[in-house]
């Protein structure tokens, strides 16, 4: 089986993420950038059928030059190899750009099942799994708390508020995961320098056979025209007990029509 | 020129050490600590990231490392917490290597994998109820049986890192084995299996620090084992061990400078959020001094391990830099925690914070695996006094 894993590189969702005021887009030049956390899961996924079904796994990237790093970091886990998509026109582009190009790189790639994250911390739309699959005509498992490989039949639990629904389909197939499903291993030593000499192709649009007039700011959807900081928080009220403080919690909560 | 950078494997086993630390080990130690009990859960992680395995060739399970990969292994989880940290030194320089440097082919394919994936903990006893320092003094003996070609040992073992768990599978013991032509003691090393009938490991010390790490006192009462259990050559017990221990200041010099800017980081994160008359305590420059004489001790401490690991690599010898290292680092980790203490106030002094396990763990690094008076008498011996 050959499972091709996506990852993404992110802003450390644990420190400050800003966007740049020049062009609206995420800052990632400043920032101290990490594997997008769930993609991390979708590693250890991929990792662990392949120790059951043995196989191949590939990670796919779309990002600027610096994604190396993370690529690294993720090769260290374990993958066998990775293919970075890297191109100046690819900046700014949006969600449906995106799926484009992802989708351009797994249909040269052959994979028989495509794992991702089920969101990212950056942009978090939650969509980049739907728009692949439709794009390569292929089912989406989406949201997955658990994924049993059997012959050419996934089935996974997909999570929601609930509780949890069953869900089946062939491969290939694309599944994306949520921080439920493992525990993400953290790589050997052995396992970072053999990363080191791991195949890590580059790819450019023109290799994908993608215009550049259909992604980055020339091919965008929709773009951010305008941004600003979100408003420091304010003040809590103070609710002072004088004998009628639940009276005074009740008419605040029915005032903000809480309750 | 001397550059003390980093490559990008070590930097990257560095951070990814430092995320276990701060994700897996710091939310739970503390209650491990208390209870005095061993963090077999954390073992169990370290063992499945091969950090029992980083110095070890891949034949016999290990990750192909070298020895400064260990040492920033062993600082960067003695930055969160010292009982893990001497797991790992101990079950590695004190258990595995003397069995990888010294073993026959045999005792390397029968012991080595299960050490190097941490399925086991490998000790090594040295020092007795009577003898630490001058541990060539040793009153453990053993005799070949030639009748049963067994060794039968007699003695006692005390303070014993890694010892006593449910997961330790051998102690290799020093013991007389006869006299040398010239008249002194000869001293070899044997590996005892855990479970050998005779073998006793008594419960566990009351420590002051260390408490989530295992240390036992052992006693041999005809405790009997193959001859071809002894390690290396018979006669060469105290060579090998002088050996050991030089590879072994090294790492505890690691780990010391692990515990040193672990008090870095508690305290400028303390001096930040807590007030008094009506400034942050960061803002006072008392505060200020103190923590950045603790910065300087924990890098100049760092560099000078770096040096003393970097030549044990090259294949040099190491006696002298690894006294300075240990001697220098050991003494920036006591002066650290008992600033870092000071800093915390009556908060220093209550367990709930890690520093208050900072300062309890540091002053065994003073003493074990050669004292200050010792590092200080090879250093002088090594300037031809
Ligand atoms: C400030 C800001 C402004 C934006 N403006 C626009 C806009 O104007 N119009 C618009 O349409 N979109 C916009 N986006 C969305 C942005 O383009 C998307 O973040 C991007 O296309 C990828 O989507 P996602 O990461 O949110 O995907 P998600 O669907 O949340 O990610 C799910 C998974 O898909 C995989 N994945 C996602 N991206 C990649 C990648 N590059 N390489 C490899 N795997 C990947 C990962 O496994 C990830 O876990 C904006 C985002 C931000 C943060
Ligand atoms: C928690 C813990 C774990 C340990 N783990 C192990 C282990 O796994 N294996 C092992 O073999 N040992 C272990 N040890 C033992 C440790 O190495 C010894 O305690 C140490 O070497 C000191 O020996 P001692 O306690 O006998 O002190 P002593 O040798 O009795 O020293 C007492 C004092 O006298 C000083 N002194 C001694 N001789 C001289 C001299 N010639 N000149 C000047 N001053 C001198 C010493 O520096 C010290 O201050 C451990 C100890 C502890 C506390």
């Amino acid at each position: 089986m050959k499972i091709v894993v996506l990852v993404k590189q992110v802003p450390d969702s644990g420190a400050e993420r800003n966007l740049r005021s020049d062009d609206n887009t995420v800052d990632r030049g400043s920032a101290n950038n990490v594997i997008n956390e769930m993609d991390e899961y979708a590693i250890e996924e991929a990792l662990s059928i392949q120790e059951k079904h043995g196989g191949e796994v590939v990670v796919l990237t779309m990002g600027p030059s610096g994604a190396t790093e993370s690529i690294r970091k993720a090769l260290s886990m374990g993958p066998d190899s990775a293919v970075h998509v890297a191109d100046d026109a690819l900046h700014g582009s949006c969600a449906v750009a995106t799926s484009k190009v992802l989708a351009a790189a797994i249909g040269q790639l052959d994979a028989d099942l495509i794992i991702c994250g089920a969101e990212s911390t950056d942009g978090r739309v939650q969509v980049m799994p739907h728009m692949i699959a439709e794009r390569l005509g292929i089912a989406a498992l989406t949201g997955a708390r658990k994924l049993t490989v059997d012959g050419s039949t996934l089935t996974i639990e997909r999570q929601t508020e609930e509780g949890y629904e069953v869900v089946t389909a062939s491969t290939p197939a694309v599944v994306s995961v949520w921080d439920t499903i493992n525990e993400p291993r953290y790589p050997s030593f052995k396992g970072i320098m053999a990363a080191k000499k791991k195949p890590l192709e580059t790819k450019s649009l023109a290799d994908l056979g993608v215009d550049a007039s259909e992604v980055g700011f020339d091919g965008a959807t929709s773009t951010v025209v305008e941004h600003s900081k979100r408003p420091p928080r304010q003040a809590g009220n103070k609710v002072a007990d004088s004998g009628d403080g639940g009276v005074q919690l009740v008419q605040y909560l029915s005032s903000e029509k809480f309750v | 020129m001397p550059d003390f950078r980093l490559n990008d494997e070590h930097e990257a086993l560095r951070q990814t050490v430092r995320e276990f630390a701060v994700d897996v080990v710091a939310p739970v130690i503390g209650d491990y600590y208390e209870r005095h009990a061993f963090p077999y859960e954390i073992v169990r992680q370290m063992g499945k990231m091969g950090l029992f395995g980083l110095p070890f060739a891949e034949e016999y399970g290990g990750m192909g490392g070298d020895y400064l990969a260990l040492c920033l292994t062993l600082e960067e989880l003695a930055r969160v917490d010292s009982s893990v940290a001497i797991t790992l030194e101990a079950a590695i320089s004190l258990g595995a290597m003397p069995i990888y440097r010294f073993g026959t082919e045999e005792q390397k394919r029968e012991w080595l994998p299960k050490l190097t994936s941490g399925e086991n903990l490998a000790a090594f006893g040295l020092t007795e109820p009577g003898f630490g320092s001058d541990a060539g003094g040793t009153a453990t003996r053993a005799y070949l049986d030639e009748s049963t070609n067994e060794w039968v040992i007699n003695g006692s073992k005390a303070f014993i890192t890694n010892s006593g768990t449910d997961i330790t599978a051998l102690v290799t013991v020093t013991a007389v084995t006869g006299e040398t032509p010239d008249g002194r003691k000869e001293i070899s090393a044997i590996i005892v299996p855990s479970g050998t009938p005779g073998f006793t490991v008594a419960p566990g010390y009351s420590k002051v620090g260390w408490c989530a790490s295992d240390t036992h006192e052992l006693t041999f009462d005809d405790v009997r084992v193959p001859a071809g259990n002894l390690l290396g050559q018979r006669g060469r017990g105290f060579a090998q061990f002088l050996r050991t221990l030089d590879e072994g200041r090294v790492a505890i010099a690691a780990l010391s400078v692990g515990l040193a800017q672990g008090c870095v980081d508690e305290s400028v994160k303390y001096a930040k959020q807590r007030h008094a008359f009506g400034h942050p305590i960061g803002d006072f420059q008392a505060i200020q001094f103190k923590i950045a004489d603790m910065e300087m001790r924990a890098h100049t401490a760092r560099l000078a391990y770096y040096d003393a690991a970097s030549r044990l690599v090259a294949g040099e010898n190491v006696k002298r830099a690894a006294a300075i290292t240990k001697l220098y680092a050991s003494e920036a980790a006591v002066a650290n925690a008992r600033e870092a203490t000071q800093i915390h106030g009556g908060y220093g002094f209550m367990n709930e914070f890690p520093v208050g396990r900072f300062w309890r763990d540091s002053k065994i690094l003073e003493i074990g695996e050669g004292t200050s008076e010792v590092q200080r008498m090879i250093i002088a011996r090594e300037l031809g006094m």
